[in-house]
């Protein structure tokens, strides 16, 4: 009696520890799968949106916004696309948003995701606080820059001569022409895509990305010493050094490190 | 059939008025079985999404946490896991395999393999504690009934892919795999329907003991009384389905609303 009772209890241990030793292989597979979907963000969010590691959290994939969107601009991610499933992204090449002044998207949400509070001022819905994404001029394919006139980004832009600037530069090569380089003002540009969108060259020339990626930050030990608001900045510069790969050494042995060069 | 015509309907118009709402602007149920909106306005959220994204660390709103709210009340009082049976798209998926499983006879010639009815709650257990350690909603981000369910609204991608894989899953490999053994949605009904009161019961008086129902129940279990005692299905993994009482030529098989007071007296 005693004997079988152990054997039960032990049989019953074992086939704990199995169950807790499958579930273990089934997170670590199933964590790799949902570690893709994290890494797999370079993409552009609904106006409104919170950042992407909250976002990935709330957003419950229930398509609201899809639906609200009169231009089909949204999609839900599918399998296939590569991109964290079932959350709302749009690509501004094929579709880019058209910046609706009463942002049906928006408020449709049930959980947050899109937060109604980042694109209000004054309790009225502004679309051009939006931060969707930022532009980004590739200057060597972009035909303005060669000195061909091309002006399609910059009108398309719905916050014309604001978001998208035209930068003169005198063309010395033909002696009386002008370039007229499109700048982006990345406070300004809401990331709507329509610059991607209207772009005349093969592939478009002006991207949006998503601003973490591409916006820097350059501190606050750094000022402009002719601004003077900018120089209030200093009280917040904390005593830390930007540590990159090539600053790890002095610079005096970086520059007499002649190792590789004789190779 | 009666059963089976109801629940096949109420499947299908349900995710019609989702499309209607996404493809005509037919607003009587809009977004999808995550989230949704009745009439435009009560909210309808899934509570097991719902509990991933707190886990996650989202902080809820009050639309998803009172849409949450309505729909485990509706399963935990009245419904129990009617939601497999009835809502869920998969299940005709899962169905048709297992029909067709029936009819080549496939259970019969294969080696049975051995799965416990407890990995669905591994799943679920699973679905909690990875979303709390990934800060996102780990079972949405795979689940192939939303991928069929918002597929069927906003557009399929590879998503065939995935009901195929359950499909062949069910058909080949075990008798109701997928929802009888590993969907933590169907673990999480399991568990909040325990106490509902739409129960089948059953009446050993009348039953002849020809054991159909246990072929088609895709929860056997929950019928161990039949042919012993007169007892109402007390287990949450019933979904239901009704499929018992159609196939029973005895009428050993009903609804019942749970009767408290058969309960309190035993
Ligand atoms: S602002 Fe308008 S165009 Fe842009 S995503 Fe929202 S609904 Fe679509
Ligand atoms: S409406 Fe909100 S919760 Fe629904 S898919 Fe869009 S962002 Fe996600
Ligand atoms: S539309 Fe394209 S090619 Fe033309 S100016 Fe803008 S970025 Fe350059
Ligand atoms: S067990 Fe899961 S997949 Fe099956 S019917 Fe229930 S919820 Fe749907």
């Amino acid at each position: 009696m005693q004997k079988s009772m152990m054997s039960d209890r032990r049989k019953f241990i074992l086939g704990m520890a199995r169950a807790a030793g499958l579930a273990g292989i089934g997170a670590l597979v199933w964590s790799s799968v949902l570690e893709e979907s994290v890494h797999a963000s370079l993409l552009l969010r609904p106006p409104g949106a919170l950042d992407e590691i909250d976002f990935l959290k709330t957003c419950i994939k229930c398509g609201l916004c899809v639906s609200a969107c009169p231009y089909e601009t949204l999609k839900l991610a599918a399998p296939g696309d590569k991109k964290p499933m079932g959350t709302p992204f749009f690509e501004a090449r094929e579709t880019p948003c058209y910046m609706c002044p009463d942002i049906p998207c928006v408020p449709v949400c049930p959980s947050g995701a899109l937060d109604v509070a980042s694109v209000t001022t004054d309790g009225v819905l502004d679309i051009n606080l939006a931060q969707m994404g930022v532009a980004v001029v590739d200057p060597y394919a972009c035909i303005a820059f060669w000195g061909i006139q091309c002006d399609a980004c910059y009108r398309a832009c719905p916050l014309l001569d604001q978001a998208i600037v035209l930068e003169y530069a005198r063309n010395e090569r033909t002696g009386k022409h002008a370039y007229l380089k499109p700048v982006v003002v990345p406070d300004i540009c809401t990331g709507c895509g329509m610059c991607e969108n209207a772009c005349i060259t093969e592939k478009a020339s002006i991207t949006v990305l998503p601003r973490e990626v591409v916006m820097g930050r350059a501190g606050d030990h750094y000022v402009k010493g002719w601004d003077k608001k900018d120089q209030e900045r200093v009280k917040n510069a904390r005593g830390g050094i930007t540590q990159t790969e090539i600053s790890k050494r002095s610079a005096v042995d970086s520059l007499n490190d002649s190792s590789g060069l004789f190779e | 059939m009666r059963y089976l015509i109801s629940r096949r309907i109420t499947q299908v118009s349900i995710i019609l008025l989702y499309m209607a709402a996404n493809i005509w602007g037919v607003k009587i149920l809009e977004g999808n079985l995550s989230s949704s909106l009745l009439l435009g306005t009560v909210p309808l959220s899934d509570p097991f999404a719902v509990l991933q994204m707190f886990v996650a660390g989202s902080i809820i709103t009050m639309d998803i946490f009172i849409g949450a709210l309505i729909i485990t009340i509706f399963y935990a009082l009245i419904g129990g896991r009617m939601f497999c049976s009835w809502v869920c798209p998969i299940n005709i998926v899962t169905d048709a395999a297992n029909l067709l499983r029936r009819k080549l006879g496939i259970s019969a010639i294969q080696k049975r393999v051995y799965m416990s009815r407890n990995i669905r709650y591994w799943v679920l257990g699973l679905s909690l504690l990875l979303s709390f350690l990934m800060g996102l909603t780990a079972f949405e981000l795979i689940s192939p009934i939303s991928i069929l369910h918002r597929g069927l609204i906003f557009g399929m991608g590879f998503g065939l892919s995935v009901v195929l894989i359950i499909f062949f899953f069910d058909l080949l490999v075990h008798e109701n795999g997928w929802c009888g053994y590993v969907c933590p949605l169907g673990g999480f009904y399991s568990l909040i329907g325990k106490y509902s009161l739409i129960r089948v019961a059953h009446n050993t008086q009348k039953c002849t003991e020809c054991m159909e129902c246990k072929v088609v129940c895709p929860e056997k279990e929950v019928l161990f009384m039949v042919g012993k005692s007169s007892e109402t299905v007390e287990m949450g993994a019933c979904t239901n389905c009704a499929r018992c009482i159609e196939v029973c030529n005895d009428d050993a098989l009903n609804f019942s609303i749970r009767s408290y007071i058969n309960k309190n007296r035993s």
